[in-house]
């Protein structure tokens, strides 16, 4: 449950970053899918080697297979999006280029 | 595997995706590293909370022990690997040029 807290909290970024993330919706498909299928993966593996576990009286109680909680995945879709978010903002606000040929203002 | 050992292959394939595969080059540059910082202080927070209140615990022998924030160290890693991978992945689709279904409106002056 305080996951799905942190997740809300992160959602109202866009809107107030202004930084048009949303409308490459495609691009951001594009580059959450193979993270959220990789760390996702990973966690599921980390999970049967048990290296961590989670405490099910703080979950909302989805589980997805191989023992993932629903939780987790969100986590895994949420941070990216923020960090990407971060990332335009901050190319946004500096103009320092993030690959070649970007201008660099 | 220990965590520790996952964590740090996890940043060692970031940094091979970023510097050797797709060739993005982005822990060169000043954007990623002034990103990177602000994405760690809400990591460390949120972080903090869910270890702190014991929503995921960790088994002793799968990692250092050395904690930071409540979390273990592991965590810092992990997370430098999401992060860098999927800005590599973004950054490289926008110069294969996979772009906005709409073109991008400009404001009027």
């Amino acid at each position: 449950m305080v996951l799905a807290g942190c997740l809300l909290s992160a959602l109202w970024l866009e809107p107030v970053l202004r930084v048009g993330v949303l409308g490459r919706w495609r691009r951001l498909l594009l580059a959450l899918g193979p993270v959220v299928a990789v760390f996702a993966a990973w966690d599921v593996a980390a999970i049967a080697a048990g290296h961590w576990s989670y405490d099910a009286d703080q979950l909302v109680g989805v589980t997805l297979p191989g023992r993932l909680p629903l939780e987790e995945l969100l986590f895994f879709v949420v941070v990216p999006f923020c960090a990407v978010l971060g990332f335009e903002a901050v190319r946004k606000v500096t103009g320092w280029p993030a690959r070649d040929g970007d201008g660099g203002r | 595997m220990t965590y520790t050992v996952a964590a740090a292959l996890g940043v060692f394939g970031a940094l091979l995706l970023d510097l050797a595969v797709l060739r993005t080059g982005l822990v060169k540059r000043r954007v990623f590293w002034a990103t990177y910082p602000i994405v760690l202080v809400f990591q460390v927070l949120f972080n903090g909370v869910l270890t702190g209140r014991g929503v995921v615990r960790y088994r002793d022998d799968a990692v250092l022990g050395v904690r930071f924030v409540s979390a273990p160290v592991e965590d810092l890693a992990f997370g430098f690997a999401l992060v860098l991978t999927t800005l590599v992945l973004w950054v490289w689709l926008e110069r294969r040029g996979v772009r906005s279904e709409s073109p991008p409106r400009r404001p009027s002056p």
